[in-house]
């Protein structure tokens, strides 16, 4: 039995509005400029390496940027921005309207209380659910994250239970209050690669029955092909690349995006014979204390001019956005401007 | 179910372990009762042959770990043996046991925890040749190594952490290869990396069998890193060796039941904007 607590009335309008979103520290800048938008209901992708800025934005948007870290910019959520909110304000929204999934399940549950409590106790704090009602509804998400014997689930303690089901446990809490917007960072990196499916399967069923938005954010390409439908490729804190995934995935303009599809080791690209070499992106992810001037991407970059060591590229407008003086052709264009220099 | 694909080789392993059962025991559940024992390893025999690479792959728990520290000599097996060129490694004298620690080294996950911090760059890559009483010129042995993983000699001056992950786990590739071994032992050797990086370390190793004609076992809980890497792959389940075979026979035709888990846990981009990477 399902019980929306929020009507879905507002389906057409955008979950999250992120403008020019910057963070940084007093000697660091992390994110440098930002801007995205998610509907209700959709999932995006946000891909990138560490230093990228990725985790740092979905801390932003939580209002949990560690000690010293600072956003400016805006946040549109839920007709307010998150940015200018109280602490406790945003507070009363985590795990609400907003909720989120850490990589490591065992630092993010107590350790010593059971978990039935820790996970009812966010449903009695936001909503006016009794304990038992609570309790209720903590055995029917555990049912939907099909965990094993729920009813022992609920008097065990994190120890007790395996890695993949913690995570399923943290799952069940951040979708207990039927939230907005649920941000999951690698929410499978840390468990066995046999678990991560299973995790993932049931973390796009739950989300799409609570009717919650999804941002994902991974280093993990295929997680993003099979859980997103939009991708923001970030690289030294800015988004280089943003689009539909299947468009950004099979036609990548940016060299970097392309660089990372084919660096990965997976089925799609090697042969099993062993002879094949691994395309490998040359030099390494810049210091945020020392990003180069221009692109930050321009060092590793095999298409890179002079224009890119001085210039930054912005994102340009629309639905498939790029940040790149010079973009990968998609094919059918290639063909296109062909055409045109043939006539 | 295990298929056997070793014995179309002629050449003897450099590396073995035969037969070999490791357990540990546990507290006693009470105060008159036996211990009881845990068994890791169970009657598992693996080995690689000079100029090989293999591949150990398994779900955490399944007996890796243990495995690894049997091989590299860190943990005695309670039953079976480990060979190294012919020779028990644990039934020699002092000069078959220098023999093989120096011949047979190790490259760990994380390469960030595996370097001292407080050691300059130049000295850790010192530190096997002293630990190991290596004669010889040091400084030539230092250059020669750090131009095989593609290192410049300003590194030599710095410390670990002036260095990307990416880049320490090439120091920690040079580091083992300083005794000038003869089998390298990789274990999880990219997972703790950047996506970028990945590919360059898993070139750098295939790179280093190819021309060195290092043995390497790569020991890896994802298949499709492994299967890019080496040649002849293990796959363990619960303390046995369940199957080995080459990559492409255990992609295509997988028959122990932990082998079809780890296959059809391989998530691919295609599968996945094709809507059944979930299925």
């Amino acid at each position: 039995m399902t019980k929306p607590q929020q009507d879905r009335a507002q389906d057409r309008t955008n979950v999250l509005e992120v403008a020019n979103l910057v963070v940084h520290n007093t000697t660091l800048t992390a994110v440098r400029g930002i801007d995205f938008t998610l509907p209700a209901g959709g999932r995006m992708g946000l891909v990138g390496e560490s230093g990228s800025g990725k985790t740092l934005t979905a801390l932003s948007l939580m209002g949990l940027l560690p000690m010293g870290w600072q956003a400016n910019g805006s946040v549109r959520h839920d007709g307010v921005d998150l940015i200018a909110q109280s602490d406790k304000a945003l507070s009363s929204r985590r795990g609400r309207t907003l909720s989120m999934v850490f990589q490591d399940p065992l630092s993010s549950l107590d350790p010593v209380r059971r978990i039935g409590q820790q996970v009812s106790s966010v449903i009695r704090r936001h909503t006016d659910a009794g304990k038992k009602e609570a309790e209720r509804q903590t055995l029917e998400l555990f049912r939907l994250m099909s965990l094993p014997r729920p009813e022992q689930l609920m008097r065990a303690y994190p120890h007790e239970i395996s890695g993949g089901q913690r995570q399923r446990v943290m799952i069940a809490m951040a979708l207990a209050c039927y939230p907005q917007l649920i941000i999951a960072d690698e929410p499978t990196t840390a468990l066995d690669v046999t678990v991560q499916k299973q995790v993932l399967r049931l973390l796009n069923t739950a989300v799409q029955e609570r009717g919650s938005a999804l941002i994902m954010i991974t280093h993990d390409l295929p997680i993003i092909a099979a859980m997103c439908d939009t991708v923001a490729v970030m690289y030294a804190g800015k988004i280089v690349e943003m689009g539909p995934v299947a468009e950004v995935f099979r036609s990548p303009r940016h060299h970097y995006t392309k660089g990372l599809l084919e660096s990965q080791p997976t089925m799609d690209n090697i042969a099993l014979d062993g002879s094949s070499r691994l395309a490998s992106i040359p030099g390494m992810v810049p210091p945020l204390h020392s990003l180069p001037k221009g692109c930050a991407f321009h060092p590793r970059c095999s298409a890179a001019t002079e224009r890119c060591r001085t210039e930054i590229p912005q994102l340009e407008p629309g639905a498939r956005r790029t940040a790149c003086w010079h973009p990968i052709a998609a094919p059918a264009e290639a063909a296109i401007q062909a055409g045109v220099s043939a006539s | 179910m295990n298929r056997r694909v070793d014995e179309v080789h002629l050449t003897p392993p450099l590396l073995e372990m035969r037969q070999v059962t490791q357990t540990y025991s546990l507290s006693r559940k009470s105060l008159l009762g036996a211990r009881p024992t845990l068994t890791v390893l169970d009657k598992v025999s693996f080995d690689v042959r000079p100029g090989e690479a293999v591949g150990l792959v398994g779900e955490s728990g399944s007996g890796k770990t243990t495995l690894t520290r049997i091989l590299t000599g860190m943990e005695k097996p309670r039953q079976g043996h480990v060979f190294y060129n012919g020779a028990d490694i644990w039934a020699g004298d002092g000069e078959r046991w220098r023999n093989f620690r120096r011949s047979v080294q190790v490259v760990m996950q994380n390469p960030r925890s595996s370097l001292d911090p407080r050691m300059r760059i130049g000295l850790s890559l010192l530190e096997p040749l002293r630990s190991l009483k290596i004669e010889g010129d040091h400084a030539a042995r230092v250059h020669e190594v750090l131009d095989q993983v593609g290192l410049s000699r300003q590194a030599l001056e710095r410390y670990p952490h002036e260095f990307s992950g990416g880049q320490l786990q090439r120091i920690a590739i040079a580091r083992a290869l300083m005794p000038a071994p003869k089998v390298l032992i990789a274990d999880e050797p990219v997972s703790a990396l950047d996506v970028s990086i990945q590919a360059q370390v898993l070139n750098l190793l295939k790179d280093l069998v190819n021309e060195l004609g290092l043995s390497l076992v790569f020991i890896a809980h994802d298949l499709s890193v492994v299967a890019y890497t080496t040649s002849r792959v293990s796959v363990m389940s619960a303390g046995r060796i369940v199957e080995v075979g080459k990559p492409l026979d255990l992609f295509t035709r997988p028959q122990a039941e932990a082998t079809r888990n780890l296959v059809g846990a391989i998530l691919t981009v295609e599968a996945g904007l094709a809507g059944n990477a979930l299925a």
